[in-house]
């Protein structure tokens, strides 16, 4: 599923059938399509940074969180909610831009821990900037009256748009000079500046797409629940979970993470339907068994019946 | 002045509770190069078992010290054993993804069994007058068992042939292998002394701090910070590292207030991870 024709037509397919929840099933089924378009945004960006380029980045929650609150902040003072959204991606891109020319001289382990740090720093910051985020009290967004399924839809295309503008992106990227670039990074670092590649512009780039989408969505997310707070917008859990859904549909390819986004979001609600006191624990064996059995994630699996089937084929 | 003389006994006291905590996490990421998530849990592991021997059977916490020790290590051992050693050589995401899910399955099983009420243990032991400053026995009692633990694995890692095969092995694997170390047993006793001095700082924790699963992840931050501070996989370095962030929580939570006295031990470190990524007493190259 590297490019053309069925890639497309899986990427429609999958979207579609998110799209078209609303029209056969109830509430809980549309929020939870809803989710899944949310994680597979930020599992589509996180690839950018941690898929292509290799670099083990942490920080997803950083930027969702920063983006939930710059979107609330200017909600609050009476930016329409698009406009708000549009602010926070725009910001949190600058700063992870500013960041990235900082931590990613880091590499490996070093990486991995300074951007685990940035989402715990953002965490405390904002919890003791009290007169602009409101603390630990949390801050609470304008209210949206609208009918509940109204509203669930509205936000379920939102998140639906947001994915879809993760995919393209990365579909540019794949396909563009800086995609090339980026897989060179991954592959060998050294030489890829060596041949002339600007590994410090390339890996910023892939840095501050890996968190624009994130922000987008943390900003709707924002508006969608209408209360945010530190603890739950900047949630090392969830900077993890979205980087196993990234390994579990596949790291590096265009639709894997996506894909992983709703095989896990799916497994998540069902364990936490039906084994309300070991949900955690039940997703800490899913990643175990991916880690040993399925490290080239889902798409790996169709990639090898579609190999053996040629194979076959030949004989 | 008698106030700084106060802060800084408190920030060394700390100080000696941080190298314990870190020291086994430092290791196993200078030997093993693997980034333990589990290490919060283990401490918060080894602090349960010592309150519900204490609570339901009356064992004193030190008389559990060799016995949590003991359970810890053989834990540890087997986990690296049967699970990590399958992609203990696999990129940091691969292992650092590992042990975390390994970690919610603890930490799950941990909030079941024994629900996540903060427990402590309180000794009254007074307190010891010097001049204006106030030390309480507790504490002082915590602060040398941690240290007297450290400075143990010190000698172990010095003096005995395991400990110059753990250091032989961080230094050179396959070089260690040629002169028949087994590597594979190296990083399982590794892993297992890792989560023996977690298991230990939790015996000397649970008498000091609240034990509740809520705070694992505020130790495991504790680790990174200590071993980024002082230096990856070295005691010394632990020790340096351990005793800098004390000082440094203690003096910027009293200057700053007691909330910034954490976000000052993330600046300290992201600073030093960006001019010293070796840490303050760390060797270039070991890394």
């Amino acid at each position: 599923m590297k490019s053309g024709f069925p890639l497309y037509a899986a990427m429609v397919a999958g979207l579609l059938v998110l799209a078209t929840t609303p029209l056969y099933a109830d509430n809980y089924v549309v929020r939870t399509a809803a989710i899944v378009a949310m994680y597979g945004a930020l599992a589509t960006s996180w690839n950018f940074i941690g898929g292509f380029t290799g670099y083990p980045s942490f920080s997803t929650a950083a930027f969702f969180g920063l983006g939930a609150y710059v979107g609330a902040i200017c909600q609050r003072h009476g930016i329409p909610m698009g406009l708000a959204w549009a602010i926070a991606t725009v910001v949190v891109a600058a700063f992870a831009a500013l960041l990235g020319g900082i931590i990613l001289r880091l590499r490996g382990h070093y990486f991995a821990i300074g951007s685990i740090a940035v989402v715990e720093l953002c965490r405390l910051v904002v919890s003791s900037w009290s007169s602009l985020t409101g603390g630990g009290d949390g801050l609470n967004l304008p209210l949206m009256a609208w009918p509940p399924e109204e509203l669930m839809r509205f936000f379920l295309f939102v998140m639906l748009g947001i994915l879809l503008a993760s995919l393209i992106a990365t579909i540019l990227v794949d396909r563009s000079r800086l995609g090339f670039g980026l897989r060179c990074i991954h592959q060998n670092e050294d030489a890829a500046a060596m041949v002339g590649i600007n590994t410090t512009a390339y890996k910023i780039a892939a840095y501050t797409l890996s968190a624009m989408f994130c922000a987008t969505a943390g900003a709707a997310y924002a508006s969608w629940t209408g209360y945010i707070d530190p603890t739950d917008s900047f949630q090392i859990v969830m900077t993890v979970k979205v980087v196993v859904m990234a390994l579990l549909g596949g790291a590096g390819t265009i639709l894997g993470p996506a894909l992983g986004a709703a095989a896990f979001v799916l497994l998540e609600e069902l364990f936490w339907a039906n084994f309300l006191d070991w949900n955690r624990a039940i997703l800490g064996v899913v990643i175990v068994l991916l880690i040993f059995f399925l490290p080239g994630g889902l798409l790996s699996l169709g990639m090898r019946r579609l190999r053996a089937a040629k194979v076959g084929g030949g004989q | 002045m008698a106030i700084y003389l106060q802060i800084l006994s408190n920030g060394l006291m700390l100080g000696a509770l941080y190298a314990c905590l870190a020291v086994g996490f430092s290791l196993v990421w200078g030997v093993l190069n693997v980034i333990n998530m589990l290490h919060g849990s283990f401490i918060i592991l080894g602090g349960y078992l010592t309150f519900f021997a204490w609570h339901l059977y009356g064992i004193h916490p030190v008389v559990m010290l060799p016995v949590v020790a003991a359970l810890m290590f053989a834990l540890g051992f087997a986990l690296q054993k049967l699970v990590i050693n399958r992609v203990v050589s696999a990129p940091v995401l691969t292992t650092l993804t590992l042990t975390f899910g390994l970690d919610m399955i603890l930490y799950n099983a941990m909030t079941y069994w024994f629900t996540a009420t903060p427990r402590r243990i309180t000794l009254d032991l007074g307190a010891v007058h010097l001049g204006s400053i106030v030390l309480p026995v507790d504490r002082l009692v915590g602060t040398g068992l941690a240290l007297a633990m450290t400075l143990l694995l010190y000698a172990v890692m010095r003096g005995s042939s395991i400990g110059r095969a753990i250091v032989a092995v961080r230094m050179d694997r396959s070089a260690a292998e040629l002169m028949g170390i087994r590597t594979e047993r190296i990083y399982a006793i590794t892993f297992g002394i890792g989560a023996l001095m977690a298991g230990v700082a939790g015996v000397v924790f649970a008498t000091v701090f609240p034990i509740t699963t809520n705070v694992t992840g505020i130790w495991l931050g504790k680790a990174f910070v200590v071993c980024v501070v002082g230096g990856l996989g070295s005691v010394p370095g632990a020790l340096v590292g351990g005793l800098v962030l004390g000082l440094v929580e203690s003096f910027a939570g009293h200057w700053f207030g007691p909330q910034q006295a954490i976000t000052a031990g993330f600046v300290l470190m992201l600073v030093l991870l960006l001019t010293r990524p070796t840490g303050l007493v760390g060797v270039r190259g070991y890394e």
